[in-house]
């Protein structure tokens, strides 16, 4: 049990070291001043300091940022992004339209519920190699609790090779990157699930959380970094709503709607 | 012509509608679970009871429709020193839009500390434990955490009590008497009844997402459905504050104050002092 006390004690001026502004004169961001020291920053580089308080390479910025562009699909069928374009549709605002559809991007079946449960996993399954695990056993043990493990298949195109893949790997190997040890075990985990009764391969969002943690980002860490990952391609999805007449983004007719339910009945019967 | 494809058709066991004659866009009449919404239930139903019948399929009895209409005063509005209401009103009085300022009462009484999250915990540990007292003991000695990452930070309190102190506040015993006193037997009773007890194993007082839980499970709501029925409860009380402060103003509205631990002062005023 936690005393009220505690919370007294919370009372008062905000104590952090994150930092804050000063109007008219200046911010502080992590201990050091916004435009003093990071004017010129790349907002990459500003971004994932302001979530981990580390500083990373121009190397791996780069990959970073390659992560972010090579999974924005403009597509408004994709369950994020359409509710960006249906918001466009009902003319709502671009804020509320992108802010939903981030939030819809935590979702169980891609995004941002599946980012954290292969970082996790794969954070888990290192240290189980480390102490003598063999690749085979961690698959199976992860997969007697559940039939798949996120990162490892598609809910589209199931076994065919995530398109992104050979991309953001090229990419990491052209900037040092392409070697670490969490993607080596993405890999060799592909091969156990390839080799056996699953045939899933690894998805980018495997490949993605094997290269941040990589550069030594946690789990959670890799989840806030990663949560603007799907923007830009949800502006288009938006603007093209908008140019569209109201209301003539997927238009749906009565007779759309298939009723499976109990038949009409009178509410005084 | 329709052009819709076969895969594009909405599949729904709730709604039915019938095109006017002259556009097939607009609908004549419209069907609830069986009910003609615009002909029939807006003359003789009530708000609650054409809610129960959009989340269950059909209307509520009327002691469950006396539980829904308890549980909906109890969680309309937590008042504005609860996050999910201080951030509706923090949006509101910038100015920002209505949907911003629910969506931040969204976001921020979504969680598990006296959020949504924690409902739906809480449902959970009913539909694990029931009304067996042995089955409670174990769920809450179980220590907490320990399993795979989610996007929900773990628990830091047993779901359903409070986080701190000591004594069961007075709202939460009303709102518990309430319910009890309208259910003959079910979870809300049997917690009545053992609260005590339950209160002694999880070495926390009961809160008030204990009780809507409790409830909630009594009303039939599976945890994924309680959960979303407890975000769309607690708009009232945040709408209603937010329009408050908007009116008021930000200059009447906390700003609060920072301790910058690592502050590392104008830059400007080193360069001076160090030349």
């Amino acid at each position: 049990m936690k005393e009220a006390s505690l919370l007294a004690a919370f009372e008062g001026p905000l104590k952090t070291d994150m930092g804050g502004c000063f109007p008219g004169e200046r911010a502080v961001f992590r201990g050091h001043d916004l435009h003093a020291e990071f004017s010129h920053a790349d907002w990459m580089d500003l971004y994932v300091f302001g979530i981990t308080g580390r500083r990373h390479s121009v190397a791996q910025l780069k990959v970073l940022h390659a992560i972010w562009v090579n999974t924005s699909y403009p597509d408004p069928r994709l369950w994020n992004n359409r509710v960006a374009a249906l918001a466009g549709s009902a003319r709502s605002t671009g804020t509320l339209a992108m802010s939903a559809a981030l939030a819809t991007s935590e979702a169980a079946i891609y995004g941002r519920q599946i980012d954290i449960g292969i970082a996790d996993f794969l954070v888990r399954a290192r240290g189980r190699a480390e102490a003598g695990w063999s690749v085979p056993d961690i698959v199976s043990d992860e997969l007697r609790d559940r039939r798949s493990i996120g990162g490892y298949g598609r809910p589209v195109a199931k076994s065919a090779p995530d398109e992104r893949n050979a991309t953001i790997f090229a990419l990491a190997e052209e900037y040092g990157c392409g070697n670490g040890v969490y993607l080596n075990l993405a890999k060799e985990i592909e091969a156990v699930l390839l080799a056996g009764r699953w045939r899933m391969r690894m998805n980018y969002a495997a490949a993605a959380a094997a290269l941040a943690l990589d550069m030594g980002l946690s789990p959670r860490e890799y989840y806030l970094y990663l949560l603007p990952a799907f923007l830009a391609g949800m502006s288009p999805c938006f603007v093209d709503a908008t140019s569209r007449p109201e209301l003539a983004t997927f238009p749906q007719r009565c007779a759309s709607l298939v009723y499976e339910g109990v038949p009409r009945r009178s509410w005084t019967a | 012509m329709s052009k819709t494809e076969k895969t594009d058709l909405i599949h729904t066991s709730i709604w039915l509608e019938e095109p006017e004659a002259d556009n097939p866009f607009s609908a004549r009449a419209a069907y609830c679970n069986g009910y003609d919404v615009y002909g029939e239930v807006l003359q003789q139903a009530t708000y609650l009871e054409y809610l129960f019948l959009l989340f269950r399929g059909e209307r509520p009895s009327a002691p469950v429709l006396r539980s829904l209409e308890i549980l909906a005063i109890a969680i309309a509005n937590p008042g504005p020193r609860d996050p999910s209401v201080h951030a509706a009103m923090s949006a509101s009085v910038g100015g920002s839009p209505a949907a911003a300022a629910l969506m931040a009462a969204l976001a921020a009484g979504a969680g598990v500390s006296g959020g949504s999250r924690e409902v739906y915990q809480a449902m959970q540990l009913w539909e694990q434990c029931g009304c067996a007292f042995e089955a409670w003991q174990t769920a809450l000695d179980a220590p907490s955490g320990g399993g795979k990452m989610q996007v929900w930070p773990e628990a830091e309190h047993p779901p359903g009590f409070a986080p701190y102190g000591r004594q069961c506040a007075q709202p939460v015993l009303q709102t518990l008497a309430a319910l009890s006193a309208n259910v003959g037997n079910g979870c809300t009773r049997w917690l009545a009844d053992n609260r005590d007890r339950l209160e002694a194993v999880a070495d926390h007082p009961l809160a008030m997402p204990g009780v809507i839980a409790a409830a909630l499970t009594d009303v039939g709501f599976t945890p994924t459905a309680g959960e979303m029925l407890s975000l769309l409860l607690r708009l009232p009380g945040a709408a209603a504050h937010a329009l408050e402060q908007g009116e008021n103003g930000y200059r009447r509205f906390p700003f609060f104050s920072l301790e910058i631990s690592n502050d590392p002062g104008p830059v400007q005023k080193k360069v001076a002092e160090a030349t």
